[in-house]
């Protein structure tokens, strides 16, 4: 039996950190880095007889998620207490949902890693709203061998997002995700900043073999500390080799083993078993006295529906239709963000192909942004401006790689319009008598060119352009190509 | 209703208590007594009545999302075991 006849089975869990400018169930601030233990209050200390109250607009942006993720939405919610003991939890327990989430059952369709034209799609179990536990910090300086806990992050909302066991591959697990995070950005509900945890990602991974005696499943491993997509890329692909060895050598298949918890060791490139929390399975979930349910009612879930805008998924496919652009093109286009595609829709409009625009944009204003560490919204040229630049190199009164030079000036020159750069950088058009002259003086000063040409090897043509270019940066490339054959044909 | 040694045991250990065996042994007939007492409840016929997930009939008891001064962190920390002047201090947490 070979690796083929194995196939690899993943669930992710998505915590996602709301963009609230306070915790779910008290008022203390949720700015990342903050000096520790300064963002803290009686209610996420857990002080007692501190009670907690629900903060409206983490409930509007799991609605709005939930909405977008294609879920259900209850007409009612209601919160329970998650109980664990750890340094962190200064409650003794987390305010989770257990049996009552606030968003049900949905889906994510993403475009296929391997075939960009179509799509897959994730199902997903549910969302849930829940506060975060603080962070610890295992510090030698401290002296005694302490660990430190800063709970500035106690409470912080997240929104749990579950998926239906549907992945396949390292590389859907990874589209999911990426698609996943470009939907939040576009919702602006999430900065979805992994490096500062407000997106963090668990997967459940096993494998479902092809035995002569039917089809077998491994036990299923929960892999943590997924710091990135390209780590759950690559910590997928070692489970897959991994678990495949193992149950070469055991045998062992699905709840014939406890589940196992293991990590992902990004500097070693392996999984390696985590020490399992004592009995953490037995969370003992009861509803939470302090929390009175909340009902979402039509009007709540249409203000939500209201604000969802386009969604990546639909954006690409009208880029598509509207524009024209080919898959790959929209793809690139709409994952740099809606500001990206506004600024798109802005250049065709002012009289750009989209074609053309497209392909600006992938080039000089992606590269420039990059370089530049600049958003679109900062990028000094205007949607406006780089539309009437490419409209007219559409019309012919300005040659592409002028137009670039024309680009370069308005990056220095952010005030100036076409008819200043021009000025500036001696754009002029060349008309057609005086271009005809430079061609027959090109030819008269390359005989073995035209001879060449003669006898049908139009090779030497590249370097007359060259030189035509040289003496008159102005000249269109294409017009001197063709008024070059032109007058050899004449010569006969 | 009959409580088990280890079942006792396993409660214990989830709520951090420590139990010496007589304690195990008069807590289980205890904690049995008040289960049964509690069951009671099943004679009740519940049949078509909505579950209740809390004893309020009120709902939606929510805030703005507007920041609210909390504590300094001399007072967060003022009553703390172990700090220092910047964090809390616990046993090491390992992995
Ligand atoms: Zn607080």
């Amino acid at each position: 039996m070979t690796l083929d006849a194995c196939q690899l089975v993943v669930g992710l869990e998505v915590h996602v950190q709301l963009r609230t400018q306070t915790k779910l169930f008290c008022g203390c601030p949720t700015i990342f880095g903050a000096p520790a233990n300064t963002q803290v209050c009686p209610v996420c200390l857990g002080l007692p007889g501190a009670l907690p109250v629900l903060n409206r607009r983490a409930v509007e942006l799991a609605v709005q998620t939930g909405l977008a993720l294609n879920c259900a939405i209850p007409a009612r919610t209601k919160w329970d207490r998650k109980n664990y003991f750890y340094p962190d939890l200064p409650k003794g327990y987390q305010i989770s949902q257990f049996d009552l989430p606030i968003c049900g059952p949905g889906w994510l369709e993403f475009p296929d890693p391997d075939a960009p034209e179509h799509t897959l799609r994730v199902r997903l179990v549910r969302a849930h709203l829940e506060e975060d536990a603080g962070k610890s910090m295992h510090d030698e300086k401290s002296g005694r061998g302490d660990s430190r806990i800063d709970l500035n992050r106690a409470g912080t909302p997240l929104l749990e997002i579950v998926t239906e066991p549907d992945l396949r591959s390292p590389q859907a697990a990874k589209a999911f995700l990426t698609e996943l995070r470009l939907l939040l950005t576009y919702l602006d509900v999430s900065d979805c900043n992994m490096q500062e945890g407000s997106l963090r990602v668990d997967a459940n991974v096993n494998l479902h073999i092809d035995t002569p005696s039917g089809k077998v499943a491994t036990p299923i491993v929960e892999v943590k500390n997924l710091n990135s997509f390209r780590a759950v890329e690559r910590a997928l692909a070692y489970e897959q080799q991994r678990q495949w060895q193992q149950w070469q050598r055991d045998g062992k298949q699905l709840g014939e083993v406890p589940k196992q918890t293991r990590g992902w060791d990004e500097n070693q490139a392996v999984t390696v078993p985590q020490r399992e929390k004592e009995e953490s399975s037995d969370y003992r979930y009861f509803p939470d006295p302090d929390l009175v349910p909340i009902a979402i009612d039509a009007e709540l879930i249409e203000r939500c529906r209201a604000c969802l805008g386009e969604r990546p998924l639909e954006l690409r496919l009208r880029l598509q239709q509207e524009y024209g652009l080919t898959a790959y093109d929209a793809d690139v286009i709409v994952a740099q963000g809606r500001a990206l595609v506004e600024y798109f829709e802005m250049v065709v409009a002012k009289g750009a192909s989209a074609k053309r625009a497209s392909s600006w944009l992938q080039q000089d204003v992606l590269r420039t942004l990059n370089e530049q560490n600049l958003t679109i919204e900062q990028f000094p040229i205007d949607a406006d401006k780089l539309g009437e630049l490419i409209a007219a190199v559409e019309k012919g009164e300005l040659e592409n790689s002028r137009a670039r030079d024309v680009f370069q000036y308005y990056l220095g020159h952010p005030q100036a319009g076409l008819e200043q750069a021009r000025a500036a950088l001696g754009i002029v058009q060349v008309d057609d008598r005086e271009l005809t002259e430079l061609c027959q003086k090109l030819l008269d000063e390359h005989p073995q060119i035209v001879a060449q040409a003669k006898a049908g090897d139009l090779k030497g043509l590249g370097a007359l352009i060259g030189a035509a270019k040289r003496r008159n940066p102005n000249v269109d490339p294409r017009k001197v190509r063709s008024i070059c054959q032109h007058l050899i044909e004449q010569q006969g | 209703m009959q409580l088990t040694i280890e079942q006792v045991r396993k409660v214990a250990q989830l709520a951090r208590l420590e139990f010496t065996e007589e304690q195990l042994e008069s807590f289980s007939a205890q904690l049995a007594s008040i289960i049964s007492f509690v069951e009671q409840l099943k004679d009740v016929d519940t049949e078509g009545v909505e579950v209740l997930s809390h004893p309020h009939a009120l709902q939606d008891a929510l805030r703005e999302d507007e920041v609210q001064e909390g504590l300094s962190r001399q007072a967060a920390l003022a009553n703390a075991p172990a700090h220092d002047g910047e964090c809390f201090l616990v046993p090491p947490v390992l992995g």
